[in-house]
């Protein structure tokens, strides 16, 4: 059953946003920044965490997720080390998505070449 | 010849092919859903290798995103993404595209500013705003937990 | 309109395209392609510069008779401050006029580079213009391996480079006369419906031609604009109606010409300074030379906007330079 929620739920996300795309002609930077932020304010007001409980990485996995865990890492650091943890927790808790992606990215680039399309 | 903007930009809009919306959200739903079945599966699998679950929370986005170097450097990412539309751009996936596929297209341009720099060009302002946002709710949190 | 009193001919041209190009309905025609769209260089901005290299040569080589000894070069094209044109025509060693007037510069090149020629200050001049899809992607839009859905109204920017070369010598077909453009802001500010940008200024400056002129959309065989695939084809189609000089079927567009849009990813069609200049090189000016055309209106369309204006919320102004191309057989 937890596959058919992570499925139903990340491709519900996705088709939001291709409607947001289609309709709106909404550039594809702007709707990651615009789902980062949506996934801080809905973990914020507590509406996300039964979406992750329910769909796991359907939740998780789409952008709105990143804003999840930033969010959650935020909370945890003002928990535990005061105002302080309002800066620290969010970069915390994401490292090793962030680092991941620009370390792939750099390897990438020296192996592959640009190619066209 | 003068057009009118406002009236011309209704022409333009009206007279525009419209993007199929109906077939992009379907292949959207797809292709989106079989990403985040994928994490889940491999959520799965970490965790009868016996990995803790906080290291598979951290492992799922990171195999992802090595796929999806993987998948960009052959140049097979925007192939697929072209169909998927947002199915690929709202998972890690797309977020990680942003950032491989200007380190590979930017190298000419030196590795400080051309790729160092370049691989930012998206993935910097969901990073900025992602953390401006996330900075806000702790601050909110901490002015709470005074009172509380 | 300037009419020219000694109309010059056009004594060489040549084309270069890449695979796209190579493999579409205009393909045979031209003169050379690499299909792996590098044209031995490493960066796609020297591949656009190695372009125009390759098209100016072949056109001097291509002429009959005496080579022409060439006296100026007016280029153009799309990236940055035109470097694919100073790049690539530096070994030329000839006086050298860079042109900015986006996909437009093929004909805004070919109407300078004739008044030249007429006015008797050189004997013999070229134009040169190219576009490239990766160089022109990595400037507007976004890195060559980044993964999007383009819009149904978005062009495709043709990988081709063109030369013309005109010259003081009878020649089948000459410049009749030409008519520069006035830029024109329809309000549009989608970088994805160029099309759409470019249509008033094209119906502009061909309605500004048939009435100094006298002439009507009919009395020509063709009339070509440049680049403004199906979309701004359509929205000309519909304010030449409103104006009063409805064009019919001898109206097309080289940005619906280069491609087989049933194929592939192709949207709205071609654009870029490299589709207008492909056609004419590699279509209209052989049609004229075996006689099939013989009077044709040449409209290169370009639709002048940064990526910064873009990204700054501008609207797109357009503007639209006219060719009259007549092929005559007394010689």
């Amino acid at each position: 059953m937890e596959y058919f929620w992570a499925f139903v739920v990340g491709g519900a996300l996705c088709v939001v946003a291709q409607i947001l795309i289609d309709k709106t002609r909404m550039t594809p930077a702007r709707i990651l920044v615009s789902y980062v932020v949506a996934g801080v304010v809905l973990t914020a007001l507590g509406l996300y965490k039964p979406i992750v409980e329910l769909a796991g990485c359907g939740a998780t996995v789409p952008l709105t997720g990143f804003g999840y865990s930033l969010a959650n890492g935020v909370s945890d650091a003002v928990n535990e080390y005061g105002l302080i943890g309002a800066l620290s927790g969010g970069l915390t808790a994401t490292a090793s998505g962030i680092a991941a992606a620009m370390i792939f990215a750099f390897l990438a680039a020296l192996v592959f070449k640009s190619r066209p399309k | 010849m003068s057009v009118n903007k406002e009236k011309y930009k209704k022409l333009a809009d009206k007279r525009a092919v419209k993007s199929p919306i109906v077939k992009n959200c379907v292949k959207a739903f797809l292709t989106g859903g079989f990403i985040c079945l994928v994490g889940q599966l491999l959520s799965t699998l970490y965790t009868s290798l016996g990995i803790d679950a906080d290291t598979v929370k951290m492992l799922i986005p990171v195999t992802l995103i090595f796929v999806t170097a993987l998948l960009t450097g052959f140049g097979l990412f925007d192939k697929i993404a072209k169909h998927a539309g947002a199915g690929t751009l709202v998972p890690i996936t797309g977020f990680a595209n942003a950032v491989i596929a200007p380190a590979i297209d930017n190298k000419a341009e030196g590795l400080v500013l051309g790729l160092g720099a370049k691989i930012f060009i998206i993935a910097g302002p969901v990073i900025l705003y992602g953390t401006f946002a996330s900075a806000l709710y702790g601050a909110v949190l901490w002015i709470v937990s005074l009172f509380g | 309109m300037i009419k020219f009193k000694n109309p010059p001919s056009i004594l060489g041209y040549a084309s270069v395209g890449g695979k796209e190009e190579y493999e579409g309905p205009l393909g045979a025609g031209l003169d050379f392609h690499d299909s792996e769209n590098r044209f031995s260089e490493k960066t796609w901005e020297k591949s656009e510069a190695s372009m125009q290299r390759i098209a100016l040569n072949l056109a001097i080589s291509g002429c009959k008779g005496e080579k022409p000894e060439l006296k100026y070069i007016f280029a153009g094209d799309l990236i940055n401050q035109c470097t694919s044109s100073s790049y690539g025509l530096v070994d030329f060693e000839v006086p050298y006029i860079g042109l900015f007037g986006a996909c437009s510069t093929c004909a805004e090149g070919l109407a300078l580079a004739s008044l030249f020629v007429d006015s008797g200050y050189a004997d013999c001049t070229a134009a040169v213009t190219s576009s490239h899809f990766c160089s022109a992607e990595r400037q507007f839009r976004f890195p060559l391996e980044y993964g999007g859905q383009r819009p149904p109204t978005a062009q495709r920017t043709v990988t081709a480079a063109g030369a013309f070369l005109l010259s003081d010598r009878p020649g089948k077909i000459r410049v009749h006369d030409v008519c520069f453009g006035i830029t024109n802001d329809g309000g549009i500010t989608d970088a994805n419906n160029m099309g759409a940008a470019m249509a008033p200024a094209a119906v502009d400056t061909l309605m500004r031609y048939f009435d100094e002129t006298s002439t009507a959309p009919d009395d020509y065989d063709r009339i070509f604009t440049g680049d403004l695939g199906f979309e701004g084809w359509s929205l000309v189609k519909e304010l030449s109606k409103e104006q009063g000089r409805a064009f019919g079927e001898n109206y097309d567009d080289c940005g619906l010409l280069v491609y087989n849009r049933e194929l592939r990813d192709m949207h709205a069609g071609g654009s870029g300074c490299g589709c207008s200049a492909m056609t004419l090189a590699a279509y209209i000016l052989p049609k004229m030379e075996k006689g099939e055309l013989k009077n044709v209106l040449f409209v290169g369309t370009g639709a002048l906007m940064s990526p910064t204006s873009v990204q700054q919320g501008e609207s797109i102004p357009g503007v639209a330079h006219l060719v009259h191309l007549v092929a005559d057989d007394r010689r």
